[in-house]
């Protein structure tokens, strides 16, 4: 057996993800990425003396509706507890969070695999809590904090309503656990939560990794990693240290529980010295603030809030329409065209055609002008209309293309179209048959081919008699004819 | 001294709003004053004067445009744990000794609003952690009455100022008792009004849950004057109740008739020796002269105050004052790295009872110890406001000494329990959130100092409790019955 | 509750408070002194008590999300200990080994 065989990995994940509200979570400054350092605080982010927190309802709205895509349990009391600990991007030196009574429990993130597998990764909870400030280190280090004579602090991010989700090591790869952050990203995103840009900070992530031999039901030692800027890092560092655990425990060694940092250029994990002893967080219920009561009429309001969810559509394309997992997943990616495309599905009823229009013409003339489907003036009810024309072969799919030209430089109405200039198929045998003759005659060397033996002229043939027929010859009834004229 | 400083905020407020006075005039006078008395007194930390004067300016324009201010021209105290823009704000620690506020507390801002004007911030107990104002890093304050002995704490400036005439109104906070024992000790009245009626937005927090500000005056009528500006709802502070403010000041009652006033049976005054014992029971027997009944009740967990104030109290501080490191204001003291930086700033910027409090706060909530130290006595307090919804079933207020003695001299309590005991009284009345005031009931000891009576209602009846003080203080008297030694 | 030796080393470590060697004496016996007063809680039943939450009954306070002025920076970084530029400079996070 391969050594890689011998071992599994078992893997969870700790995200912190920056909430997308105007403001803070407990005071007014603005809440955005960038800007001047230390130009966005207040007494109460910079933890003057006699300032007070007031939590910001959007936030633990959006929480909320958070726990609620995943499935989780929205308990009817809730409350902020402090957490507290020195370190200088802390201005409390606590932190306002929630210990024993989150906001949510439980749950679980559905997500998929390149080829399309669904899995599941239970949640633990998700709890709300306010971020710390920014610390940039110098003197020495090469900006790493280790090495560093100082550090300076920038206070805006102070503040920043933060989720924390953590995982229950339901992971078993690096690609899973990739797949399970791109899942929680797509879903942050699309319930309005969150921008999720690790680049900028708004997600942030630990993994912890632990390996066992395939089969055992035991958990191995686990070490946490962090430092994980993109990802790719998140990918390549899992591995990274699932391949150093194996190697710790294949020769005899022991992993060793502790915190070790992703080196990007190295592509290695190193032992972090650890920044402070373990912590005595001293938790109890915030006394500046009072507890939440959840109670079912806001839960039933927030839930009406929530739009499809990315697994359940992926269900639906890949399973349903029979989408492959990169054609579904990159219409999910993109929301105002996932829910163009199902409403158009919804108009028409016939989720194959919908497909093959919306990710080739249409994707096409998207492309070609720069205006997106869901822009453009194919309405969804035209598009079933069009649609229509074709399931009930009143128009062949070469008309069908043509108008969809068409209608995206604003002719709105397939049928008014057809009606007009008479483009609908022609399945009249007698008028067929007058094309075919005609092709016939005007193509001798052809028809001296096929009777020669090159079958597959016909095409060539059945081509000529709809460009004869401007496209309305219902092509089975033209190749018919051909077959019985040239046999 | 000049006259005008003797009169009370109420009667200034006409004054100037009659403009028989201006609020320039009263200003000068109060600022001559303390200039006069406070060098020897030591109320002020940090005197106004140019802000008062331009304050006193703005009031006087807003008269002439013809606005009509309840505190207009009232000259006022602030405690020096309470922010105020451009001012320096202090705590009285070292750790905040040249800190400048870049903002006003709430209940400050409606003061000066309402016309008050600020003639300095006063010293108290660092952090509001004392009984006395010895505690205070930065300055001595004596007791007007002898200046051997200490004002009371820990809004013991702010007392002192106002007993002393340098000041009309005196803000204070109360934690355990730190509004009430200094207006008891300086002959005062001292108010403090239900949790959350008064915005703590801008006070340096001491204990978040017990914390509370209110006004010290020399009549009830003033404490009213100053409540009525103060209390209501303010959006900044998420413990600030939303809840209607009836005035109290148009409810100040002559007698006290129909109302049942409970003495509480642990408070067992004859341990405080029999002239103060005497003293307590004469108080009672007013209160019934007075059309009173007085009825016993009983708060069986009394005795645990103590215990649990000084277990919830140090608890909520120790996190309240990990603030203060060095980073971003106050005091620094360099370290090779932050955490000795930390260790350092902190040693040398508190003193000992706060390090004392940020300790046995620590500990209390430190893991293994949470459960049998803080939630029990969280519990406890749970306890102590049953106790007194029970007793309230019997009685629309409770009487009760104010402090177990009068002003006591300095440097008398070396042992810091003994310090604590002087809370004993008003503890209770803080755990269970209730409104409760002290009131000059008379004088004892060697030489004659100041007593008073503690007055406590249910939560959220300041008006009943303000409108009965002011029964007893009108049949009484007895804060004219001696005059301060300055 | 039993009467316990206080580790006050620790305990001044967890609050960031240098102690000197007869502060830690003296600080420790104060400690341990007003532990023993505390311990009477010890007399009270509170097995079906509840832990006092909030001592004014409040729920949802919260405030809608909206940006409001914050404070100018100059006067923010005019209180620092130590400034450069425009951040906050503190000494090395991590101690040397």
């Amino acid at each position: 057996m391969t050594v890689k065989a011998k071992y599994e990995a078992v893997i969870g994940i700790e995200c912190h993800v920056e909430l997308k509200t105007r403001s803070k979570m407990f005071c007014g400054c603005a809440n955005e990425f960038g800007g001047e350092p230390n130009t966005k605080v207040c007494p109460v982010c910079l933890a003057l003396p006699g300032a007070l927190p007031v939590p910001n309802k959007e936030a633990i709205e959006h929480m909320i509706r958070a726990g609620l895509a995943f499935g989780a349990t929205i308990p009817a009391f809730s409350k902020f507890d402090r957490k507290n600990y020195f370190y200088p991007d802390m201005p409390k030196d606590y932190q306002i969070s929630q210990y024993d009574m989150p906001l949510t429990l439980g749950g679980s993130v559905r997500y998929w695999l390149e080829d399309g597998t669904i899995k599941e990764c239970r949640l633990t909870r998700i709890h709300l809590e306010e971020d710390t400030g920014k610390s940039m280190h110098g003197g020495g280090g090469g900006g790493r904090i280790a090495g560093s004579a100082f550090s300076l602090i920038d206070f805006n991010r102070a503040g920043v309503p933060l989720m924390e989700c953590v995982s229950e090591p339901d992971l078993t790869s690096a690609q899973e656990a990739v797949a399970y952050l791109e899942a929680l990203k797509r879903t942050f995103v699309q319930l309005g939560v969150s921008d999720v840009k690790m680049e900028e900070g708004s997600l942030r992530c630990d993994a912890n990794v632990s390996i066992r031999a395939v089969g055992s039901t035991q958990l191995g030692t686990k070490a946490e990693i962090k430092n994980m800027n993109s990802f790719r890092s998140v990918l390549r560092a899992i591995e990274s240290e699932v391949e150093r655990q194996t190697g710790v425990l294949e020769s005899g060694g022991r992993v060793v529980q502790e915190t070790r940092g992703w080196d990007e250029a190295q592509g290695v994990t190193h032992s972090m010295r650890s920044k402070e002893e373990a912590h005595d967080y001293r938790y109890f219920p915030d006394p500046d603030l009072v507890p939440m009561e959840t109670d079912v009429a806001l839960v039933e309001r927030l839930k009406a809030t929530i739009p499809a969810l990315p697994h359940d559509r992926f269900k639906r394309y890949h399973g349903k329409y029979g989408l492959d997992p990169k054609q579904a997943t990159q219409l999910i990616d993109n929301l105002p065209l996932a829910e163009y495309f199902d409403a158009c599905v919804a108009a028409s009823g016939n989720a194959q055609l919908i497909t093959n229009f919306v990710l080739g013409d249409l994707s096409r003339l998207a492309n070609e002008t720069g205006t997106p489907a869901y822009a453009s003036p194919v309405t969804p009810a035209s598009l079933a209309e069009l649609i229509g024309l074709v399931e009930a072969k009143t128009i062949t799919s070469k008309i069908a293309k043509e108008l969809l030209e068409r209608m995206w430089a604003g002719q709105t109405s397939p049928k008014a179209i057809v009606e007009k200039e008479g483009l609908a198929q022609t399945s009249d045998a007698g008028e067929i048959e007058r094309f075919v003759t005609e092709v016939l005659a005007a193509n001798e060397k052809a028809v001296a081919d096929y009777k020669a033996g090159k079958t597959n002229i016909l095409g060539f043939l059945i081509g000529q008699v709809m460009k004869a027929s401007r496209g309305k010859a219902n092509p089975a009834l033209a190749e018919a004819l051909l077959r019985k004229k040239l046999d | 001294m000049n006259e005008p400083v003797t009169r009370s905020a109420a009667q200034i407020a006409r004054d100037v709003n009659g403009k028989s006075i201006s609020a320039r005039e009263m200003t000068q006078a109060v600022l001559q004053r303390v200039d006069e008395v406070d060098d020897r007194l030591g109320c002020y930390l940090t005197r106004l004067h140019e802000l008062a004067l331009d304050c006193a300016q703005r009031v006087d324009r807003r008269i002439a445009a013809g606005e009509s201010l309840s505190l207009a021209g009232v000259p006022v105290a602030v405690k020096d744990n309470m922010c105020l823009t451009g001012t320096r704000t202090t705590a009285a620690s070292k750790i905040l000794e040249n800190w400048i506020a870049p903002y006003t507390a709430t209940a400050v801002q409606r003061i000066l609003d309402a016309g008050g004007v600020p003639i300095g911030k006063t010293n108290l107990d660092e952090f509001a952690m004392g009984s006395s104002c010895e505690n205070s890093a930065l300055g001595v304050t004596r007791n007007p009455y002898d200046l051997s002995r200490v004002p009371g704490g820990s809004s013991g400036g702010s007392a002192a100022a106002v007993a002393s005439f340098q000041a009309a109104i005196g803000l204070g906070s109360d934690t355990g008792g730190s509004i009430r024992e200094p207006g008891a000790f300086c002959n005062i009245v001292g108010f403090k009004p239900t949790y959350g009626r008064v915005s703590r937005y801008g006070l340096i927090a001491f204990a978040s849950s017990l914390d509370q500000i209110g006004p010290l005056t020399r009549t009830i009528e003033d404490a009213a004057l100053a409540y009525d500006v103060m209390a209501g709802h303010d959006p900044r502070d998420s413990t600030s109740i939303n809840r209607a403010v009836e005035p109290a000041s148009n409810a100040l009652r002559e007698d006290l008739k129909g109302l049942r006033i409970g003495v509480v049976k642990e408070f067992v005054t004859a341990k405080l020796g029999p002239e103060i014992d005497a003293l307590y029971k004469r108080a009672y027997r007013e209160l019934a002269e007075l059309g009173a009944e007085i009825v016993d009740v009983s708060l069986p967990t009394a005795d645990y105050g103590l215990a649990t104030y000084y277990l919830i109290a140090p608890a909520e501080c120790s996190s309240n004052l990990a603030r203060f490191d060095g980073v971003r204001y106050g005091l620094r003291v360099e370290g090779d790295d932050v955490g000795q930086m930390y260790e350092r700033t902190r040693a040398a910027g508190f003193g000992s009872e706060v390090k004392r409090r940020i300790l046995i706060g620590t500990y209390a909530l430190s893991s293994g110890y949470y459960d049998a130290y803080y939630v029990k006595a969280q519990k406890a307090r749970t306890m102590f406001a049953q106790d007194f919804r029970t007793a309230f079933e019997r009685c629309d207020l409770i009487a009760a000494p104010a402090a177990s003695s009068p002003a006591f001299e300095f440097n008398s309590k070396s042992d810091p329990y003994s310090m604590y005991m002087m809370d004993y009284y008003t503890i209770p009345m803080s755990l269970a959130g209730l409104p409760a005031l002290s009131v000059p009931c008379g004088y004892a000891g060697t030489p004659q100092l100041p007593m008073g009576l503690q007055l406590t209602a249910p939560l959220f009846e300041e008006v009943k409790l303000l409108g009965a003080a002011h029964a007893y203080e009108r049949a009484t008297k007895y804060a004219s019955k001696a005059a301060v030694a300055v | 509750m039993a009467s316990e030796k206080i580790d006050v080393r620790y305990v001044a470590k967890l609050a960031r408070i240098a102690l000197s060697e007869e502060e830690a004496v003296r600080f420790g016996k104060q400690l341990a002194d007003l532990l023993e007063h505390v311990n009477v809680l010890s007399e009270l039943e509170t097995a079906s008590v509840p832990a006092t939450a909030q001592v004014v009954e409040s729920r949802n306070v919260e405030r809608s999300d909206e940006v409001t002025p914050c404070l100018d920076r100059e006067t923010v970084l005019a209180m620092a200990p130590q400034r450069q530029g425009a951040f906050f400079r503190v000494p090395k996070i991590i101690p040397e080994s």
